[in-house]
């Protein structure tokens, strides 16, 4: 295969890449980032200590983490033509993906609220701060470094994720690899090379990114 | 001071914390009145309840029963909202200082303006005031990471300060500070006292905190009031066991005590004010050598307190002079002799 046949395909398989885990990544921090806050402030220690709501919502976001993705859309199939109207497609994966993603993103950004010092929100309680005002005024800015690098991890999973899709009718690099490359045949393996290699580079431009950045927003280095 | 209602008015405070183990009992009836303008200690071993106390007063913590006043207001029934106003004008300072990290320390100093609503100009024109008050002036864009342990408490009482409070409590707020650092904060909470008028309820277990600061103090054991008053007065008449325990010192002067193996007069400093350096003036008087053989005085709000062992003088005339000297000044003096 000559590059001249493999980068519209990959520029393809980039685009519907992308056109799923921005997407998917936004509305599972929609979700997630909400529900993260929940699982922290309804703590039985916490600022709204709310033990039942806290636990039932732990249970729901950790049977849908408990549940294989590839067996997540399987199973979503149903839901996923009544909502999205397909289920093949790069559209139609979105559903699944945030499915699956928006409880993980809730953990990972319940983890890093839950390193924010005590202390310090007590404090704030006892300067007369609101609930919402401890939220947005200290557990997020505090914990944003963590928040960062968090992200990143969600953004890296929800694209491990998308590689799966392909498996179960939608695109991107990982049909590109799989469908347009390995299963055509040796003559086609070139193309499963570059789109895998594509991926890997995503991968680490992500990861990069997000230290760099976590990095530079974290005051607590001096 | 004394006609005028109490600032703060605790009744009958008790705490019980539940958990798998068992129950705890935290404070165990406390009645306590705090008057306007006072530094008043509370002070008692680890354990002893101080900071639950203390957490009770701004609802930090949830009393079991009880009542706690804070300017005529009941501060355990009221309602959410006035909950948070009170709790702005009861300012709070801690051991670990409790700063915002990922905030400048002007960023700290202005969250309470922030949640006053107060207008960003006028907001950051105060945060310069109050980091003057604090002498931190050249911090304001420093990160709380990037200053000392005694630079971060002014900052947290430059962010308490911001509110305009009537209180402030602070729970061990120089524990975590070394003794230099401690004095400069505890001049600095005096200073705000006198200057600002604000009331101060401070957490401790250093007798030297106290005794540097306070008006009054309440000894704190296991839930209860051990003793409470003037620290003049608790501090040289110690009653309870669990405040000759804090102090360990020999402070009373009824206290049995190891006797000198020679002839010796026994100075008694009982809150003598005296200006000049006793011994000094005893030794330029007679012209005498004068042999320390035990000293354990206090200075408690610039008085002296505590006693002092002196060898006495074989003539017997001489010994009658300073006693009747050292009588005149004020301080009793009484003769030890070996057994
Ligand atoms: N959240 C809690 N749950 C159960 N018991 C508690 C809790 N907080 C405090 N206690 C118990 O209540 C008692 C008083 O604790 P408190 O923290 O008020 O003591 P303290 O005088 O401040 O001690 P320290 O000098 O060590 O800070 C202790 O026996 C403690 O174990
Ligand atoms: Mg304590």
């Amino acid at each position: 295969m000559s590059w001249e046949s493999i980068a519209p395909l990959l520029r393809e398989g980039l685009l519907e890449t992308l056109g799923m885990i921005l997407p998917a990544s936004l509305i599972s921090y929609l979700i997630g980032m909400p529900l993260g806050v929940l699982l922290v402030i309804t703590k039985k220690d916490s600022i709204l200590p709310r033990p039942k709501f806290n636990a039932v919502l732990g249970a729901v976001v950790n049977f849908l983490r408990s549940i294989p993705f590839v067996i997540l859309i399987a199973m979503l199939f149903p839901v996923t033509r009544f909502v999205m109207g397909t289920t093949l497609g790069t559209r139609a994966s979105v559903f699944p993906l945030v499915i699956s993603a928006a409880p993980y993103v809730a953990r990972i950004v319940e983890s890093s609220l839950l390193e924010v010092d005590r202390g310090v929100v007590e404090a704030a309680q006892a300067m007369g701060s609101t609930t919402w005002q401890i939220i947005y005024k200290v557990l997020l800015p505090e914990a944003l470094p963590s928040l960062i690098n968090g992200a990143a991890n969600s953004v890296t999973t929800i694209l491990a994720y998308t590689a799966m899709v392909s498996a179960v009718g939608g695109g991107g690099l990982g049909a590109t690899a799989i469908t347009k490359g390995l299963n055509r045949g040796r003559k086609f393996y070139p193309l499963m090379y570059a789109a895998s290699a594509l991926l890997v580079l995503m991968v680490q431009l992500i990861n990069v990114t997000g230290s760099r950045l976590t990095k530079r927003l974290d005051h607590r280095i001096r | 001071m004394s006609a005028a209602a109490p600032l703060i008015e605790i009744r009958d405070l008790k705490k019980v914390y539940t958990n798998a183990g068992g129950e705890v009992v935290a404070l165990n009836g406390i009645s306590l009145s705090i008057g306007r303008g006072e530094i008043y200690g509370i002070i008692g071993m680890s354990g002893a309840g101080k900071s639950t106390l203390i957490r009770c007063l701004n609802r930090l913590d949830t009393p079991t029963s009880g009542t706690v006043l804070i300017d005529g207001q009941d501060v355990l029934r009221m309602d959410k909202r006035t909950l948070l106003q009170t709790r702005r004008k009861v300012s709070m300072i801690f051991q670990q200082f409790n700063l915002l990290m990922q905030r400048t320390v002007a960023g700290n100093v202005r969250y309470p303006l922030e949640l006053a609503g107060v207008p960003r100009k006028q907001a950051d024109e105060r945060v310069r005031e109050l980091l003057q008050i604090v002498d931190l002036g050249d911090k304001h864009d420093s990160y709380p990471v990037q200053l000392s342990g005694g630079q971060r408490q002014r900052v947290a009482i430059a962010r308490a300060l911001a509110s305009d409070p009537e209180v402030l409590l602070c729970d061990e707020a120089t524990s975590a500070l070394d003794p230099m650092t401690t004095q400069s904060i505890l001049a600095l909470l005096q200073d705000i006292n006198r200057r600002l008028g604000i009331t101060i309820v401070l957490i401790t277990h250093e007798m030297a905190v106290i005794r540097q600061v306070c008006t009054r103090v309440a000894i704190l054991d296991g839930g209860s009031i051990a003793e409470e008053g003037t620290v003049d007065d608790v501090f040289i008449h110690t009653r309870s066991v669990a405040g000759k325990r804090l102090f360990g010192i020999l402070a009373n002067e009824d206290e049995p005590e190891e006797n000198a193996d020679i002839p010796a007069l026994r100075v008694i400093f009982d809150s003598a004010d005296i200006g000049r350096p006793v011994i000094s003036s005893l030794i330029r008087k007679f012209q005498i050598d004068v042999n320390i053989l035990a000293a354990d005085v206090k200075r408690v709000g610039g008085k002296q307190y505590g006693q002092m062992l002196i060898e006495a003088p074989a003539d017997e005339n001489l010994k009658r002079q300073i006693i009747d000297d050292l009588t005149r000044q004020g301080l009793k003096v009484k003769e030890v002799y070996p057994k």
